[in-house]
């Protein structure tokens, strides 16, 4: 079972790649700040964040392409610092794939084992080996530019294994593939990583790609990074609006903290009539102070029946936009102050009857424990 | 849309310009194989004057020295000139580059009578005999630029990530060069060479400037000859010279033209 997979949460583990205190400047720009971070060895670790966030710096920097302005990067026991990329244990698949024009799959393959001086036959078998793992078994003897889109990402990730790299760079490696093909590339990366005990270090900006893949996942913003965390807990539990509102939908209410009872704070808000209440017990939050709640839209319940007295967390709304996407109905909610709301509903059973229809007057309810407070 | 229909005045405007460039050429061509000895009289077709041509020891001994000039000049030229290319390319900015990049294209736009000039002026400063070697060097001078406008052509369209792929996968940055940047760039470098063999070959202004005692190439020989009288002989080497130079730009537009092709196609 892959979930007892853990080593940041033992204090004793080693990491493999530790990033202390790295800032990378380029003239007057910093792509990178002051940023540390631990992989530890066997993680499947995706570097998130939207374009100009310093994550493909971050990789570079990694694979030796770009050298920090300040701080070290040290790999098991070695300061990477000055070592040139030719020398790092370290392979790297690339956005373009990068494959050589003029040589076939298998030279493609080979190319990095000769570098090694890796005996012929030997070259031979490991070759052999990466075609089979990528099934290109029948593609050795064609040329880049034979293949399909599809199958030259997969010599691109036969290339970059064939060394057994300890660790392997994936800068959005799924980026170029249609959304049916990356969603079996997406698993197969899974199983060999998993087959083949490394530790992948993947480039996105595709939030669903990392969530899919990831053990761990980091999410960056301006050169820094926001969060560090389990692909659920970085939904379940983001630590700031800017991951919230990356990672997944989500209906943002601001307001401002009237206080706390029995553990759950009260929120007053312009949406509703009745101050919100909120479980999120791990903030710490004073009276007064402006928040933001954040609830996902599967999180909400849409209902055209008045709750009972009791229910708490009731907005009301009228229906904006209903979007039947199969799997899915995605209704949007306009309250009364213009807000906006995306309420998700499963479509669990074929045939509904008297179905929620547009313009109609809707309450929309959401448990305590379904939010989470974003401190301004 | 369907094609457009040619005019009469299109076809008459086409016709006329061709004819103005190439009609003196293709007679000369034609006269080379008259039989009769006076070159504006028709009389018959012959090939003798291709075999009076290579028992002409002279004229065959200017072609040699041609021959040899053209591809010492086009190989220095060649290295030097996609060296200057990867400076221009590779090195976004340094110091002096607007210069340096002005002073690479001058010799294209410099007129030949300059050139030739300022080289022989140079030369007899130098002390330096005049003869087979001037011709190279001054060669050299003039058709580098023409090697460096093509292989840049190629490298601005080339994907540095391949080079950073090779790096990556344990080549030091020579061996990344001789084995992925050299093999791709290698259309465009065969493309420059031809080009400036091509270029060396028929020039006249600059070779003449240049030329020794020792050395004379064809182009001298043919012009001198001419001075002295038409003959069919000349108008035969002018035809196998020609031949080579139609053949050398055809092949070198033809490989460029591949060479930019196939990197376009890499990079979907």
């Amino acid at each position: 079972m892959r979930r007892s997979f853990a080593p940041w949460a033992n204090p004793d583990a080693k990491p493999l790649i530790r990033f202390e205190n790295v800032t990378k400047r380029f003239g007057e720009s910093t792509a990178v700040d002051h940023l540390s971070l631990d992989i530890f060895e066997g993680e499947f670790f995706c570097l998130l964040g939207p374009s100009g966030c310093g994550k493909t710096t971050l990789m570079r920097m990694l694979a030796g392409f770009e050298s920090p302005t300040e701080g070290t990067i040290t790999l098991g026991d070695q300061n990477l610092a000055g070592v040139p990329p030719y020398r790092r244990p370290v392979n790297m698949m690339f956005q373009s794939y990068a494959l050589f024009p003029h040589m076939s799959v298998e030279k493609n393959i080979a190319f990095g084992l000769k570098q090694d001086g890796m005996p012929k036959d030997q070259i031979a078998d490991r070759v052999g080996e990466m075609l089979r793992l990528v099934q290109l078994e029948k593609l050795a003897r064609r040329y880049p530019s034979q293949l399909s889109g599809g199958q030259r990402q997969r010599v691109a990730l036969a290339r970059a294994l064939a060394k057994k790299p300890k660790v392997l760079l994936l800068d959005e490696p799924l980026g170029a593939l249609d959304k049916k093909l990356r969603e079996e590339t997406q698993f197969e990366l899974m199983d060999i990583q998993h087959d083949l005990h490394m530790t992948f270090v993947v480039v996105t900006h595709d939030q669903e790609e990392a969530m899919t893949m990831a053990d761990r996942i980091a999410v960056m913003d301006h050169g820094r990074i926001v969060q560090v965390a389990t692909p659920g807990e970085i939904y379940e539990q983001p630590k700031t609006r800017f991951i919230a509102e990356f990672v997944g939908d989500v209906n943002i209410i601001e307001g401002h903290v009237q206080g706390q009872e029995n553990g759950l704070w009260r929120v007053k808000t312009s949406s509703a009539e009745v101050p919100l209440t909120i479980d999120d017990p791990d903030e710490v939050l004073h009276s007064g102070q402006a928040v933001a709640i954040a609830v996902r839209p599967e999180k909400m319940v849409i209902q055209r029946d008045l709750p009972g007295p009791g229910a708490i967390n009731v907005l009301t709304g009228e229906v904006w936009d209903i979007g039947y996407l199969g799997d899915w109905t995605v209704y949007r909610v306009k309250l009364a102050t213009g807000e906006i709301l995306r309420v998700t509903r499963a479509n669990a059973s074929r045939f509904v009857e008297n179905p929620i229809e547009w313009d109609e007057q809707v309450y929309v309810t959401f448990a305590p424990d379904a939010a989470v407070i974003l401190a301004e | 849309m369907t094609m457009r229909r040619l005019s009469v005045f299109n076809v008459t405007s086409l016709v006329i310009g061709f004819a103005f460039l190439y009609l003196p050429i293709l007679l000369l061509v034609l006269y080379s194989f008259n039989a009769s000895r006076l070159v504006t009289v028709w009389g018959g077709f012959s090939t003798q004057w291709y075999g009076a041509l290579f028992r002409n020891e002279a004229l065959m001994e200017a072609a040699w020295v041609t021959l040899r000039v053209a591809f010492l000049s086009a190989t220095l030229a060649t290295v030097l000139g996609t060296l200057a290319a990867l400076a221009l390319t590779r090195y976004g900015r340094f110091p002096g580059r607007t210069l340096f990049t002005g002073m690479v294209y001058a010799p294209m736009v410099m007129p030949e009578v300059i050139t030739g000039l300022s080289l022989l002026l140079f030369f007899v400063a130098v002390d330096f005999d005049r003869g087979f070697w001037t011709i190279t060097l001054a060669h050299t001078t003039l058709t580098m630029c023409f090697v460096t406008v093509v292989v840049q052509s190629r490298l601005m369209t080339f994907d540095r990530s391949l080079e950073e792929a090779a790096m990556d996968l344990g080549a030091p940055p020579l061996r990344t060069f001789f084995s992925v940047t050299l093999p791709l760039i290698a259309p465009s470098i065969v493309a420059g060479f031809l080009l400036a063999f091509t270029l060396s070959m028929d020039d006249l202004v600059i070779a003449s400037f240049n030329a020794g005692p020792g050395a004379t190439t064809l182009p001298i020989k043919i012009y001198s000859a001419v001075r002295l009288g038409l003959s069919p002989e000349v108008n035969a080497a002018s035809a196998i010279l020609i031949g080579i130079v139609t053949l050398g730009v055809i092949s070198a537009t033809l490989l460029s033209k591949r060479s930019v092709l196939r990197s376009r196609r890499n990079a979907h």
